[in-house]
């Protein structure tokens, strides 16, 4: 009983009311305190089994990330016969893709196709009529999973080639002086500084340009922000082109959050208008105004509005202050009109190394500019040089990462420990590696290490 | 005619480095043992390079050491030279290597062999091993002689079929000008064992006579004595030097003018020879960019003018060969005493064997050795030991002794071996070894005594000396971590600072504080912080406590490995009826019989798909 936590996405991936992360195996209840915010107060590990708990899942700073239900089933009455924790939580790509990060930053591992079945028998959960069934399931789960994942990185693999190639290389390098010392002599450091940093690049150049199609399949939240009044359902609703939030000219007519679907560019965009932030008496709008905090807290973009025809007032600035500078676009609406309050100068200074954009919903002036501005945004730090198309599902980003981890200790230490322990990290990246195309390199490195060098006295 | 001629309970055949490891081993075990050989004079020969040690192999030796075997001590007494390798890398790649003096070396090893209680020598030739129903029952010699046992262990090298070539001169032979061994590689198949066909090689040897040295740059042994056995005393002989030269590209301009003449090249050697050895005309023909290789000119002995050439073997026509001895900067006038020579034999298939070494198609023969498609002393040697033990753990009728990938290079070398199937002869390489910086050679005795004790190969001379030893690490490494320093103490401030080291900032022990790269564990004897100790318990110690970062990221590997070689699989199980395994994996299953999940694992051609099958699958039979 003494498994390792795992987690999963345990409900079919897209668009959907809700979703279920299932976790599994030692701690997971510990685990669990340490991203769930109860909404009563209570401590997850004391709650019984089979017991329902409503809260959010949040980031380590406290930052929410979600509300969600947690199911709680104890050892051994539980699918796995471990541990389980269901969480229940919006079947958004984002919340369900934020949360799983989290258990795994957490120290959960991804679980492996079929692996939850798999330790339901292993732990008896099974009885022996079912035992057969779950063969087939498993093998079916496992051959789908490796085709799936050969699939998404067919076509592309050589980008995978090509971090193993230098892998392989510099492990050869490693293995060549240690085991032929005689004949190979040391290790020139600056050589094998060198590839391992052209290996880091590719890996962290395939993991952006894994981010970038993750943001063409999954898409982005894209939050219009600013203060009552200002236009924000006006622009909402140019882009959707057409009627979906209330537009009056009445404060704070929009008392939820808007939201709808469009697509800027071809990344598929969810939009949302918030209520107009002030601070208010009126408890129906304040709801509206906390639920908007939340909402931008969890953009991966906002559009920040300002309205020309009003002077920049401490109200504006409290809202733009609650942004996130890097996920930001300033837009500066009626900048058609007479009577300009806002100076260039002053935008300036207050919007610096910020985008800020001028222009009018009204007359659809700078919508082009916006929608470039978005994309950009959006893609901006993880547009690879060159497109590559490749799909990197959780398991194979994880695996990456960890790569990456290895990779990043050994260039921090080489010529700093000596060269077994530096060892011990290249072999590992390269192990880690493996685990995304499902074989052993072992004797790879051996081959190699005969390809490259005379070896033999 | 045939005659009765005795019962053994463990008889070995070959007394080369494995068979002199079995028939030791068996024999302080209890068993009443026969060693079989082709020549008395020849028992432990080294009929090639004159050393043993270097990476990987310097920690097979010392593992045979720690379990009770032999080649440590022997080599302690018959050495001309010391060195360690790759002190600047790290203590798990350090390893010891000797230079052998091989008359020395086989006549010491002779001496234990025959002062051995229960270990009878016999010399003769087997020509047939006997069998009852898939046992084996007894040996039969060329001059008619049977001898009746419960278990043998094959330790044949490189005789079986034997066929040495050099050039155009082809002929039947063991190593050395022996006589190879024939009969027997048919009796082998007779009994149902697959044999394939190996290569190897030597090169020629000289005389030291006419070798100018002036030519060469001198290769001393360390100043520092060392030695391979834990119980060994310290050496202090004069030491012979090592001479390095290289081809040059002359040399390569005569290789390349005879390359027609070549076996290599011209098909009549169809055995498949070892990468990591390659003969000296396959490196120029492969590495054709290079402009030198080295050679090392290594003595054979003390009392002998015979030189080795390492880094030449060859199986070049003599006449091509003596053209490129006097090619090489210092050989110009040299004399060859020996023709170098490539040879040709039939090895036994080691996927055939279990992970104790006994064969699975005739219970109670047990293989080890070149024999199992492996090359080296060290590899022989460590082979042998554990055949003799299983094979006398047989007759007791005790379980069989295996050791992990995670707990030897041993462990590793046999698991490779019989799992995978290597296509040229096996050489351990500190790369195989997963868990490099656990398995050293400087802690094979913490690994190992208390194994070799279980067993009982480990006598109470060895006993004490480790338990003193054990108990002097223990006490070394308290006194560290009980010692502490406040940043106040002047003393530490003062020698912080004349090592650049950073001063402390609160309480820290002297094992924390030796931690720091800047710091060694002589600088605290200099300051009187702790008394000077045993040298190997003082570096131990160092060791634990420098890399005690890595060496805990190793034990979480090896947790995670554990696991899966701790699920065993029964030997009665019939693949053919697990649900849904793949074609492939039925195939390579049968053959191997994994005796846990994580063996399994490793072989080729299994996926991890069908190990999820066949985890499920033991578990329904478990139900």
């Amino acid at each position: 009983m003494s498994e390792e936590a795992i987690a999963a996405l345990s409900t079919p991936p897209g668009e959907s009311g809700i979703a279920i992360i299932r976790l599994s195996g030692n701690g997971v209840l510990e685990i669990l305190n340490k991203m769930f915010l109860p909404a009563k107060d209570k401590k997850m590990s004391e709650r019984p089994t089979f017991s329902l708990n409503l809260g959010w899942i949040t980031e380590d700073d406290g930052t929410k990330i979600d509300q969600v239900l947690i199911g709680i089933m104890r050892a051994p009455y539980s699918y796995t016969g471990e541990d389980v924790v269901e969480i229940n939580c919006h079947g958004g790509s984002q919340p369900v893709r934020r949360c799983l990060q989290r258990c795994l930053d957490l120290g959960l591992r991804m679980a492996e196709p079929g692996e939850f079945t798999k330790r339901a028998f292993l732990n008896g959960r099974l009885d022996l009529s079912q035992a057969e069934a779950v063969i087939d399931v498993i093998r079916a789960k496992t051959d789908r999973g490796l085709r799936l994942a050969m699939r998404q990185l067919e076509g592309k693999s050589e980008n995978i080639d090509e971090i193993e190639e230098g892998l392989l290389q510099i492990n050869a390098l490693v293995e060549a002086s240690l085991d032929f010392p005689d004949e190979v002599g040391e290790l020139d450091i600056e050589e094998a500084t060198t590839i391992l940093e052209f290996i880091n690049n590719k890996l962290d150049h395939l993991l952006k340009a894994g981010r970038r199609n993750e943001v063409y399949r999954d898409g982005v939240n894209v939050v219009i922000c600013g203060k009552p009044n200002v236009g924000k359902s006006s622009l909402l609703n140019a882009l959707l082109k057409k009627e979906k939030a209330i537009v009056t000219d009445i404060p704070g007519t929009t008392r939820d959050v808007v939201e709808d679907y469009i697509n800027v560019r071809g990344i598929p965009v969810k939009l949302m208008d918030t209520a107009g932030i002030r601070f208010t008496e009126d408890f129906v709008e304040r709801i509206g105004v906390e639920k908007s905090r939340e909402v931008i807290e969890q953009a991966d973009l906002l559009i920040f509005m300002l309205d020309v025809t009003n002077e920049i007032s401490q109200e504006d600035m409290n809202i733009y202050n609650m942004v996130n500078r890097e996920r930001v676009i300033v837009w500066v609406n009626k900048d058609d009109l007479e009577g300009k309050k806002i100076r260039a100068d002053q935008l300036e200074e207050l919007f610096q190394d910020v985008r800020v954009i001028r222009g009018s919903v009204i007359n659809e002036i700078g919508m082009e500019e916006l929608e470039l501005a978005v994309e950009e945004k959006v893609l901006g730090g993880i547009l690879p040089a060159d497109g590559l198309d490749i799909m990197i599902n959780l398991r194979q980003k994880e695996a990456l990462e960890r790569t990456r981890e290895q990779l990043e200790n050994a260039l921090q230490t080489i010529g700093r420990v000596s060269l077994d322990c530096l060892a011990i990290d290249v072999w590992g990246a390269l192990e880690t590696l493996g685990e995304i195309r499902g074989k052993t390199l072992k004797e790879d490195v051996i081959d190699r290490i005969f390809s490259e060098f005379c070896i033999g006295k | 005619m045939i005659y009765e001629a005795g019962k053994y309970e463990v008889i070995v055949i070959g007394a080369g480095h494995a068979g002199c490891e079995a028939a030791l081993a068996a024999a302080r075990m209890g068993c009443k043992t026969l060693l079989v050989t082709m020549s008395v004079e020849y028992i432990a020969l080294m009929p090639c390079n004159p050393s043993i040690g270097g990476p990987a192999k310097a920690q097979l030796v010392r593992e045979i050491d720690a379990l009770g075997g032999e080649m440590g001590v022997n080599i302690d007494k018959a050495n001309i030279q010391m060195r360690m390798i790759n002190t600047g890398k790290g203590p798990a790649v350090q390893a010891l290597r000797a230079q052998a003096d091989k008359h020395e070396y086989g006549r010491e090893m002779i001496k234990t062999i025959l002062a051995q209680k229960d270990l009878d020598v016999l010399m003769a030739e087997v020509e047939e091993i006997e069998t009852a129903d898939r046992k084996v029952a007894g040996i039969i010699t060329r001059t008619g002689a049977r001898y009746q046992c419960q278990t043998i262990v094959l330790t044949t090298g490189t005789f079986l079929k034997g066929r040495i070539i050099a050039g155009e001169v082809i002929y039947d032979g063991g190593p050395s000008n022996q006589f190879p061994a024939v009969r027997l590689s048919d009796s082998l198949r007779a009994i149902g064992i697959r044999l394939g066909r190996f290569k190897t090689g030597t090169p020629p040897r000289i005389d030291r006579k006419t070798v100018d040295f002036s030519r060469m740059e001198e290769q001393p042994g360390d100043d520092m004595p060392w030695r391979f056995s834990f119980i060994s005393p310290l050496p202090n002989r004069e030491q012979l030097s090592c001479w390095l030269t290289h081809s040059t590209a002359e040399t390569h301009r005569i290789v390349m003018e005879n390359i027609s003449r070549a076996p290599m090249f011209t098909g009549v050697i169809k055995g498949r020879g070892p990468r990591y050895c390659p003969s000296f005309e396959d490196k120029v023909v492969r590495f054709s960019h290079k402009s030198a290789h080295q050679l090392f000119i290594e003595p054979e002995g003390r009392d002998t003018d015979e030189m080795y050439v390492q880094g030449l073997n060859t199986s070049l026509p003599e006449d091509v060969q003596i053209r490129v001895l006097h090619s090489i900067p210092g050989l110009e006038d040299v004399h060859m005493i020996r023709t170098g020579y490539a040879i040709e034999y039939d090895y036994v298939i080691p996927s055939q064997a279990l992970l104790s070494l006994e064969n699975k198609v005739v219970a109670g023969l047990f293989t080890a050795g070149q024999i199992n498609g492996t090359s080296g002393y060290e590899e022989a040697a460590a082979q042998g030991l554990i055949a003799g033990i299983n094979a006398a753990l047989k007759v007791q009728m005790r379980e069989p002794f295996i050791l992990k990938r995670s707990e030897a290079y041993i462990g590793v070398m046999i698991d490779d071996l019989v799992t995978k199937h290597a296509d040229e002869p096996y050489r351990m390489f500190t790369s195989r070894a997963e868990y490099r910086l656990l398995l050293r050679q400087d802690n094979a005795d913490l690994r190992l005594t208390d194994k070799g004790r279980q067993i009982g190969l480990v006598d109470d001379f060895r006993w004490e000396i480790y338990k003193e030893k054990k108990a002097r690490l223990e006490k070394g490494i308290l006194c560290l971590q009980n010692t502490t320093f406040t940043p106040a103490d002047a003393g530490v401030e003062r020698y912080l600072a004349d090592r650049a080291s950073a001063p402390l900032r609160d309480r820290t022990s002297l094992w924390e504080l030796l931690r720091r790269p800047e710091l060694k564990i002589d600088n605290y004897v200099e300051q009187g912080w702790i008394e000077l100790g045993d040298p190997e318990v003082m570096d131990q110690i160092q060791i634990q406590c420098k890399y005690e970062g890595y060496i805990n990221k190793q034990r979480d590997q090896v947790r995670r490995f554990e696991k899966m070689e701790n699920k065993q699989i029964p030997s009665d199980i019939n693949y053919d009826q697990v649900y849904s395994l793949s074609n492939e994996a039925v195939q390579k299953l049968k053959e191997i019989r994994p005796q846990s999940i994580g063996h399994a694992s490793r072989i080729s051609g299994v996926t991890p798909a069908d190990i999820n099958i066949l985890l499920i699958s033991l578990e329904k039979r478990r139900n």
